[in-house]
């Protein structure tokens, strides 16, 4: 808000939700569509041009969707938004947590859900270490990072050092962190469920030539049966971080043991919605409109 | 409604119910545009992808 509104009572919007984006997508343009066709008040708001001071005590909507499309402005929007008394979903630790991969590790196993062995290597240097030790093939994986970039799996000594010479090169200390990961032998497919309110909405794989599932790398997205295990995971592996709109990834070996690799608090659902035939933005208002009523 | 392609020029056709920052491309040269603009409609080239970007 502008510095002259600050002292100034908040122009009231309590009934109006605020959709936080600065980016327009097909989810985000489907769950607009879903507010208006249910006439519920909403705010798009930019995080481009969103700013906030750490003496408002309020801001003007009651309650936030966070769809932003960057990492960083979606954490800070519900910091901010959150400090301000603002219900956000979803909310800044959900953020945080999801969005590092070795803090998602950590909660998953606190929660007891079964996750690849994760090894965080504070240096290049303790990531060969670590490599030697665990042994090859191992994955190697930023902390922070998205749509699979920077994923790669180590085969050897020598390809270790190339890639940690890469590593060892990248301006922020942040870079220089990262995870190793036990490989899991998942038949070039992994799974993402869905997960809304504590209710799983469906599952798909995510198939793919090369060993990287992501969507946004190609892979290609099929119908998987939701049982009531893959569900159960599901449901607790968004619980574990908080994350109460959450895309949920799965490996499951060749004896069909199932394993929480990833929880995504800024989960796409395009490819999703088309293959299942499901309305995950109609399941988002559903759970914003007793949220907000609650 | 129809507006500009700020890369190329080509005269883009844009859907009655398009959104503010909602992201088209053009059809000639593929550049992605942002609706910034809906009165009048006006695209930008839009932002590219950072780092943190994406689920």
């Amino acid at each position: 808000m502008p510095p002259e509104e600050q002292s100034a009572p908040c122009q009231d919007k309590s009934d109006v939700v605020a959709l936080v984006a600065s980016r327009v997508r097909w989810e985000e343009k489907v769950i607009l569509d879903e507010l208006e066709a249910r006439n519920l008040p909403y705010e798009v708001v930019d995080s481009r041009t969103l700013y906030m001071s750490l003496t408002m005590h309020s801001a003007p909507w009651a309650f936030a969707l966070n769809r932003e499309i960057s990492q960083t402005r979606a954490l800070y929007a519900a910091l901010a938004l959150e400090g301000a008394r603002r219900r956000v979903v979803n909310s800044a630790r959900s953020i945080e947590v999801c969005g590092d991969k070795y803090r998602t590790a950590l909660a998953l196993r606190k929660a007891g859900l079964p996750t690849p062995e994760t090894i965080l290597a504070l240096s290049p240097d303790a990531a060969r270490l670590a490599a030697e030790e665990f042994g090859y093939p191992v994955v190697i994986k930023p902390l922070m990072g998205s749509w699979g970039r920077r994923v790669a799996l180590l085969r050897d000594p020598e390809t270790t050092d190339a890639v940690l010479d890469y590593c060892e090169a990248l301006p922020t200390s942040q870079s220089h962190v990262v995870c190793l990961q036990e490989p899991i032998d998942k038949a070039g497919r992994d799974i993402r469920v869905i997960v809304v309110g504590g209710t799983a909405l469906g599952a798909i794989y995510r198939q793919a030539d090369g060993w990287r599932t992501n969507v946004a790398l190609g892979a290609e997205a099929r119908h998987c049966p939701l049982d009531e295990e893959l569900a159960g995971l599901a449901v607790a592996a968004a619980a574990a971080t908080g994350a109460e709109i959450a895309g949920v990834d799965l490996l499951e070996d060749p004896d069909g043991q199932r394993y929480v690799l990833e929880v995504n608090s800024g989960v796409e659902f395009r490819g999703f919605s088309s293959r299942l035939q499901v309305d995950v933005a109609g399941a988002i208002v559903d759970y914003l409109t007793a949220e907000v009523a609650a | 409604m129809t507006s500009t392609c700020p890369e190329c020029a080509r005269e883009i056709a844009v859907a009655e119910t398009i959104r503010l920052s909602q992201i088209v491309e053009c059809p000639d040269c593929k550049s992605e545009l942002e609706l910034v603009s809906t009165q009048p409609v006006i695209l930008a080239l839009a932002p590219e992808p950072e780092e943190d970007w994406g689920e």
